[in-house]
């Protein structure tokens, strides 16, 4: 099939903005070409996205034709897309996701929170939704507080979890008692039945049908959670995908249309290819390169409305996704001033600012969500909110992403007088692999070394990471291309997509500033020797191109770990990147910015000096 | 590229409006199709299902679930006030019964024999939908609600607070970049639509809230007086449900910015006239922006909708800048530069080259512009 495709056309139609990209078979492989984007058109009073994407389409044939100086090229009638391809004019597929007009939004329900709740949450969050509640028997709220918080929630579809296989079905009863007298509707429309799916305890599947049955579109499917030591999330997953395309994206303006504009040649036919949530698309990526490559990879996208983290930990590539609703660097970019408070963001800026004149920056960002900075003081602050944004998504993420609650484990004797219990989050910062970053902020920053400084202080890395971005944010798009052509994707992934930043080296623990934290002697790809004792509560960059590595001895001092226990060497291969390695002495666990503003201007100034984030004109 | 899409608000002078206006349930329409309605006319009314309150009767009567309904007094659907008896057990020799009454007023919603729960529900809310615009009823959507046309003055709003009010518009200030204190606020304000200019404080608020003003019209309003009005932070711009007494409308955002020469000019030429608006904002996910309209006399023949149309950038085409640097000034574009362009924060992006008013010659991205429809 691969044979066919020579052309694609890609979008993603986010909340904010639809991208649009162009693949091409150029050369014997496949490559991304142009790129082009627009406003996303979901409301009034275009109220039709298939405009949004045309626009950004447009843009995309304009720019095609300079590149290749060729006016013949031709992608839209100005009405829909071209497909099939007739030489210039068309492409020969069309895919796309979509997380326009607020994504998927889904309640689940489960009678334990921790446990079958929790599998629930994930199964949605898997799937691609924002979780809008967690509604369980055991959350302490009053009955009616949770019929009332049902009834106002009005969802795109509910997912109802509950009991192991065999358990009690008291409490499933009761939750579907619940649920009928709350008597919810959907949030798009009317027409239609809020679906509802059950996968829960499979005896008590009749009593779901007798209380619910006629009021809800109930789907009955396996248990998520069939016994305490495992989870069945696949086939939930599946109907919540199924009813995402069939009900929800039916209802949202134009979409209806864009369904059938999806297509894409299947054994020589042109067949219809899935509209995917933007988040399940990029989680299937992250899936990929975590396999592919046998490493921890824990991922960030952070986009106008909400900020989603990927996670994949263990040996056993345990894959958890969190989305943060309410963290995002346009319209909801306020509640991360609501969320960190003033202070926490000021903190990250090397000048004084009026308080002011930041809260109303921050609304009038809210308000008009598509205006970029032009001002080089805006910049700084946007990237000020969004290492706050960034970091509290990733607390969200640690909390959640835990192994399975309730599960019998058996241990050993080395562990009996350990404090690690079921629940413990699987996140660890020490044995990450690979952090990537993708979303405007991180992928559009002018320059690299600013994506270098946002993911190091909101993610804090610990011993040695590698670092990278999308390229130009094109994970959702390469996501959901893996359907119809994995060859496609992932020659696009490793060319153009994924940028490598390069590494960071960060022992943790804290010493006293100005005591020794780090010895380094590195061997850098073009034989020079970088050799120095690096106190507490500094950063060094070394160059350090792409494609090549550095071989480094890194002697932690002071009692700081890297990765072998306190103070204990280690022989390393580090990685370069477009901005190169960077030696982070500023300490983990805990990390402290000083609170003195004086002293905290002197010091971000020097850090971002060093890590060349800003132009000296802001740092003088 | 000649021309490339811009959202812009709406300020007219006249347009033809289309409003729906449904119940949040299904309930009764009050008019029929061809009715003409005044803006405070009711068109619509239903009852919202009361409160549901679950009530354990198999705890009460210290029974088993699947007995609880040999016991029950009452059927599904049943009216009940409260202190009613809904169960009552048997006792022993018929001593010692155990009767259990109804906490609140209303009715019987369900009984369950699998966890022996009973949920009442408090009485049905009365909701009662306005007209919200003078005009022309031109279609009814059965049980749901209506459909209304007029010619109207439309001003769109970029952030608001407060719902659905009226009143008279009243102009405040003498140029749209002036600012009021609170004294400029007094009696003759009460009940009226008042326009502020470039910036309303909280203590002038707080005196329009004394005295009954149904609405402020503002350039801007600073977030440090919103959030101390409101007494929270707004994190996610859904508004139009706070219960503060007054609606406040921005035209332009936060801050003190001079509202628009066409806005200021326009309220100011229907100075007096009766006019509806509400502060509801939603940034997302079905976009709302708040809304200022003035109904117009007008003949039924004259309504035809417009087509909805994207705003372009164009040469010669009038802009508003919506962003520092040079915010809330009007200029002309000279220029749509294809190639990206690096600005100042080194950004690279699509610009263009525009003449302010003022004379001052500006690059700026092409988002950061909203289009002024003439």
């Amino acid at each position: 099939m691969d044979q066919e495709l020579r052309r694609i056309i890609a979008t993603d139609c986010g909340s904010t903005t639809t991208k649009a990209i162009l693949i091409e078979y150029v050369d014997g492989e496949f490559r991304q070409t142009v790129r082009g984007e627009a406003p996303t058109t979901v409301e009034a009073p275009l109220n039709d996205v298939t405009r949004g994407v045309i626009n950004a389409v447009t843009e995309m044939q304009e720019l095609a034709r300079i590149k290749y100086n060729n006016p013949d090229i031709l992608l839209t009638d100005g009405d829909k897309l071209i497909i099939p391809r007739e030489g210039d004019k068309g492409a020969d597929a069309y895919v796309s996701t979509s997380s326009a007009g607020g994504g998927l939004q889904m309640m689940v329900t489960g009678v334990v929170a921790k446990m079958t709740g929790e599998s629930a949450e994930r199964a949605a969050l898997g799937a691609g939704a924002i979780v809008m509640d967690l509604i369980a028997s055991n959350d302490k709220r009053p009955n009616y507080t949770k019929i009332e918080r049902i009834r106002q929630l009005r969802p795109d579809m509910i997912l109802m979890a509950g009991g192991v296989d065999g358990g009690t079905t008291k409490h499933v009863a009761e939750m579907a008692e619940l649920v009928g007298a709350a008597n919810p509707r959907p949030r798009l429309g009317s027409s239609y039945k809020l679906p509802i799916i059950y996968a829960g305890n499979v005896d008590a599947r009749e009593i779901i049908k007798e209380t619910l049955g006629e009021k809800v579109g109930l789907i009955i499917t396996d248990n998520l959670r069939p016994s305490l030591e495992s989870e069945n999330l696949g086939p939930a997953r599946d109907k919540i995908h199924d009813i995402f395309l069939e009900h929800v994206m039916q209802q949202a303006p134009g979409y209806n249309k864009l369904m059938k504009w999806t297509v894409g040649p299947i054994n020589g036919k042109l067949e219809n290819i899935s509209i995917m949530p933007t988040p399940a698309a990029v989680g299937n990526i992250m899936q990929t390169i975590a396999r592919r490559n046998d490493i921890e990879v824990l991922g960030v996208d952070i986009g106008g409305a909400t900020t989603d983290v990927f996670s994949v930990f263990t040996p056993e590539h345990i894959f958890n996704r969190t989305v943060s609703a309410n963290l995002g660097m346009s319209y909801s970019i306020s509640n991360v001033l609501a969320t960190a408070g003033i202070k926490d963001i000021i903190r990250w800026v090397p000048f004084p600012i009026d308080e002011s004149e930041l809260l109303n920056m921050i609304k009038n960002k809210m308000i008009r969500p598509t205006t970029i900075p032009q001002k080089l003081e805006e910049l700084v602050l946007e990237q000020a909110i969004a290492k706050e944004a960034l970091r509290y998504a990733f607390i969200q993420h640690k909390e959640f992403a835990v192994a399975l609650k309730g599960a019998q484990r058996q241990r050993g004797i080395d562990e009996a007088f350990s404090q690690s219990t079921s629940g413990d989050t699987v996140v660890n910062m020490m044995t990450l692999d690979l952090l990537v970053g993708s979303g405007g902020v991180l992928s559009h920053a002018p320059r690299r070394h600013q994506g270098v400084m946002m993911m190091i202080d909101a993610f804090l890395p610990e011993g040695i990471t590698r670092l990278a971005v999308d390229s130009i944010f094109m994970m959702p798009h390469l996501g959901v291309l893996a359907e119809i052509s994995e060859k496609a994707a992932t020659e696009v992934f490793d060319k153009d997509c994924i940028i490598y930043l390069g590494s960071c080296v960060a022992p943790v623990g804290k010493c006293k500033p100005g005591k020794i934290a780090l010895s380094v002697e590195i061997k850098l790809p073009d034989g020079t020797l970088f050799q120095e004792d690096i106190p507490f509560g500094e950063v060094r960059l070394l160059p350090c191109p792409l494609g090549q590595k550095a071989k480094a001895i890194l002697k932690p001092k002071s009692g700081l770990d890297i990765g072998e226990g306190k103070n204990q060497e280690i022989t390393a291969e580090l990685h370069g990147g477009v901005v190169g390695i960077v030696l982070d002495t500023r300490g983990r666990q805990p990390f402290v910015i000083p609170e003195d503003s004086e002293e905290r201007v002197k010091v971000l100034k020097k850090w971002m000096r060093e890590l060349k984030a800003y132009p000296e004109s802001i740092l003088n | 590229m000649a021309q490339a899409y811009s959202a812009g608000l709406t300020v007219t002078e006249s347009i033809t409006l289309r409003k729906e206006r449904i119940l949040p349930l299904k309930g009764q329409v009050l008019v029929k199709k061809g009715d003409k309605v005044k803006a405070q006319d009711l068109v619509a009314q239903t009852l919202l299902p009361g409160k549901v309150v679950p009530f354990n009767l198999s705890n009460k009567l210290g029974v088993p679930a699947d007995q609880v309904k040999n016991y029950v007094r009452v059927t599904e659907g049943n009216d009940i006030k409260k202190g009613d008896v809904i169960a009552q057990t048997k006792g022993i020799f018929g001593l010692f019964k155990n009767t259990v009454k109804s906490p609140i007023t209303g009715e019987i919603e369900n009984i369950s024999k699998i966890t022996g729960q009973m949920l009442l529900r408090e009485p049905r809310i009365p909701v009662q939908i306005k007209a919200f615009i003078d005009g022309i009823i031109v279609d009814i959507i059965p049980e749901e609600g209506v459909v209304i046309e007029n010619r109207s003055a439309y001003v769109q709003g970029i952030f608001g607070i407060g719902g659905e009010t009226y009143g008279k518009i009243k102009i405040l200030v003498k140029n749209p970049q002036d600012t009021i204190n609170k004294d400029d606020i007094d009696e003759s304000c009460k009940g009226m639509i008042c326009v502020c200019g470039a910036l309303v404080d909280y203590d002038t608020i707080k005196k329009a809230q004394q005295v009954g003003v149904s609405a402020l019209i503002t350039g801007g309003i600073d977030d440090n007086d919103l959030k101390k009005l409101l007494g929270y932070n707004i994190g996610v711009a859904i508004t139009g449900h706070e219960d503060i007494g007054i609606s406040i409308i921005c035209t332009e955002g936060f801050g003190n910015i001079k509202m628009a020469e066409n806005t200021f000019n326009l309220l100011k030429k229907f100075e007096g006239k009766d006019a509806s608006c509400h502060g509801k904002t939603q940034i997302r996910a079905g976009v709302m922006r708040p809304e200022i309209i003035v109904s117009l006399d007008f003949k039924e023949d004259e309504l035809s909708v417009e087509a909805p149309k994207s705003s372009t950038l164009e040469i010669g085409g009038r802009i508003r800048i919506i962003r520092q640097p040079n915010f809330g000034e009007i200029g002309k574009i000279t220029a749509l530069p294809e190639e990206l362009t690096m600005v100042e924060s080194e950004t690279l992006v699509r610009i263009l080259e525009a003449q302010l008013d003022n004379g001052e010659k500006i690059v700026i991205p092409r988002a950061n512009v909203e289009v002024i429809e003439e």
